[in-house]
């Protein structure tokens, strides 16, 4: 007996089936990715509790540390985990301090992008105590501020600066900030930029263009119109339109 | 819960271990048992359950009574459960914890996940009813259980297709995991494990950023995993190159080759205390203080190294890439002054994308060796191209 030609029904059937196969695959794609997660938390958090435990066995064998710096750098695990000891609490030796100042480099580093190297010491406090792991003690701004004091003899290009009743940390110095040249761009047009269009048009804080446009004044770029109307204007001379021609 | 009998916790000659799971509870039907954190067993005969703390408590359950099985999903406070409906207790059963019971299932709770494998494997164990081919001799010899309510009527063999991939998968998952534990046990497995944890911890990143873009969100995190990915292999240290200007002056080799290029990527420039961050994240734990970063830099420039120490009149100290070498600054600036007519440090910053306080000082340089003129109006600072030079 011949076989009957598939009917609609059996072309249903089979398209229901390939659905049904395809939401299997995904469902399984889903699980192992679920499980990839746990191990990922599993690597983690095992890797920091050697990074806290045996830090000087580490260090003792050569290959090991890179071994365990190549785990630790594709996990993303800081491998610096030293406690505030009581000889650091009272007078600042070991590593701690150390370590927290490349921990708070490394925020502003990787921050600056979007901040132009202006942080809050809070938000910076927060960053580091998030990076430095689940093991981590709680970080002062007291902490802080100390190891950002060791690092004082790299020179003036990372400062902290009071406002207010807080504490800005500045890490990119005005030699090496862009921030100027962005403000240029901007007055560009009509000659001159407000702190408010600023803080607008580049979603920056208002601290940072104010510090910004502060320097420009400081250093003679920059006009201060008081009379431009609700907040003063800063108007650049070289950019201002030329008047001399007059307007036809 | 009068089912169950105490035993010693060895396994039957011809009984085999099929599944474990730490962290169960037992429940006698809804009540709660003296039970309570315990090691599951599963065995081709038996369910078994060890007592954590105490060793030596350790109660069976023969297979052969399991009349079904049920799964409840955990809920918002409690955990995942399996239900296991039983026969009647067969008279001469030995000895057990609980003599009478009013309930006819018990219920496993599984307080540390692991349910979903265990009862798979339980169900699977339950049909193939490999406690037949020889009966356990001293345990509960009772009548083989009638056939367990079989809804899917899967057959007692290894099934290929879906299910066999996903138990593979399974496998694997669990081979991965016990590998980690392992490997982590202590320092010493994990010295011999290195290489493989290594290799698994790039596999499981690489996956999850094929999934999902980046192993994490945080920018900082983000950051670090890459900082300490530029490793480097041998730190220079005081143990292995002594004291004093040699141990400087290996040092300063060293920043030199690792700092090179990212200085050039980042424009040429980049301040100490960046550098401080880059050169530790790449030592990993070998630690190098301020001070010897500084006394390494303050070396570069005698060396004839490819970048060199500077610091400007405000404080800040950089490294700076000695490709930019003054007089090729200056011929440039003057060429560029020439070709615009005349230029403010302003506009100079955004032709070069230079910061403005780097423009100015190089016009500035260009001045002092007669490449450029100023004029100083009440408008700025603005240079021209020195034509008392070139033209008188």
């Amino acid at each position: 007996m011949s076989r009957r030609p598939a009917g609609i029904a059996a072309i249903k059937n089979k398209s229901l089936a390939q659905a049904k196969y395809k939401d299997k695959g995904s469902e399984i794609a889903d699980n192992q990715f679920a499980q990839m997660g746990k191990q990922m938390e599993m690597f983690k958090s095992n890797l920091e509790d050697f990074a806290a435990k045996h830090r000087d066995d580490i260090r003792k064998d050569a290959e090991f540390r890179l071994q365990f710096q190549e785990m630790c750098a594709s996990i993303g695990v800081d491998p610096l985990a030293s406690s505030k000891g009581f000889w650091a609490e009272m007078l600042g030796v070991g590593d701690f301090y150390y370590e927290l100042g490349i921990q708070i480099v490394e925020v502003c580093m990787a921050t600056s992008k979007r901040n132009g190297g202006l942080i809050g010491i809070d938000e910076l406090r927060r960053k580091v105590e998030a990076s430095r792991g689940r093991n981590s003690q709680a970080i002062s701004i007291d902490d802080l501020l100390r190891a950002i004091k060791k690092l004082k003899i790299l020179g003036n290009g990372f400062s902290v600066h009071k406002v207010g009743g807080s504490f800005l940390v500045q890490s990119v110095p005005g030699e090496l900030t862009l921030d100027h040249t962005i403000v240029l761009q901007q007055a560009q047009e009509k000659g001159h930029v407000t702190k408010s269009g600023l803080v607008n048009t580049l979603s920056w804080e208002d601290e940072r263009a104010r510090r910004a446009l502060d320097f420009m004044v400081k250093e003679g770029l920059a006009w201060v119109d008081h009379q431009g109307g609700s907040e003063n204007s800063f108007w650049f001379p070289s950019l201002i339109p030329d008047f001399s021609v007059p307007a036809s | 819960m009068d089912r169950f009998s105490w035993c010693d916790g060895s396994l039957f000659p011809d009984e085999h271990l099929v599944e474990q799971q730490g962290g169960v509870a037992v429940y006698d039907g809804h009540d709660k048992t003296p039970f309570i954190s315990g090691f599951l067993m599963l065995t081709t005969h038996r369910l078994m359950w060890r007592d954590q703390k105490n060793r030596n408590c350790v109660i069976t359950l023969p297979l052969s009574i399991v009349s079904g099985l049920d799964e409840q999903p955990s809920g918002f406070t409690k955990s995942a459960k399996i239900v296991v409906h039983l026969q009647p207790a067969t008279p001469g059963q030995p000895p057990g914890p609980v003599t009478h019971s009013a309930h006819s299932f018990i219920r496993l709770s599984f307080r540390e996940l692991g349910q979903q494998e265990f009862y798979r494997s339980f169900k699977e164990e339950v049909k193939k009813k490999r406690w037949e081919s020889q009966a356990p001799q001293g345990g509960s010899n009772s009548a083989p259980a009638p056939s367990t309510s079989n809804a899917q009527g899967l057959l007692p063999r290894q099934r290929p297709g879906i299910v066999g991939i996903e138990r593979s998968l399974q496998a694997k998952n669990k081979e991965t995991n016990k590998n980690i534990s392992q490997a982590f046990h202590d320092l010493r497995n994990l010295m011999e494990k290195a290489k493989e944890m290594v290799n698994l911890s790039k596999t499981i990143a690489t996956k999850i950023k094929e999934k999902q873009g980046d192993i994490t969100e945080d920018e900082t995190v983000k950051f670090k995993s890459y900082l300490l990915s530029m490793g480097i292999s041998n730190p220079v240290t005081r143990e292995t190159h002594g004291e004093g200007d040699k141990y400087y002056s290996e040092l300063a080799r060293q920043l030199s080759t690792l700092l090179t290029k990212p200085i050039e990527d980042s424009g040429g420039m980049m301040t100490l205390t960046d550098v401080y961050c880059r050169v530790n994240r790449a030592r990993g734990m070998e630690l190098l203080s301020p001070e010897d970063l500084l006394h390494a830099c303050e070396l570069m420039e005698f060396l004839r190294l490819p970048i060199k120490l500077r610091t400007f009149d405000s404080g800040v100290s950089v490294l700076q890439a000695q490709s930019q070498n003054e007089e090729e600054l200056i011929t440039e600036t003057s060429d560029m002054v020439q070709k615009q007519g005349h230029l403010t440090s302003e506009q100079l910053a955004q032709l070069l994308g230079l910061s403005v306080v780097l423009a100015k000082e190089r016009l500035l340089m260009a001045e002092k060796m007669g490449g450029v003129c100023r004029d100083e109006t009440v408008e700025g600072l603005n240079f021209y191209p020195n034509r008392f030079l070139t033209e008188i």
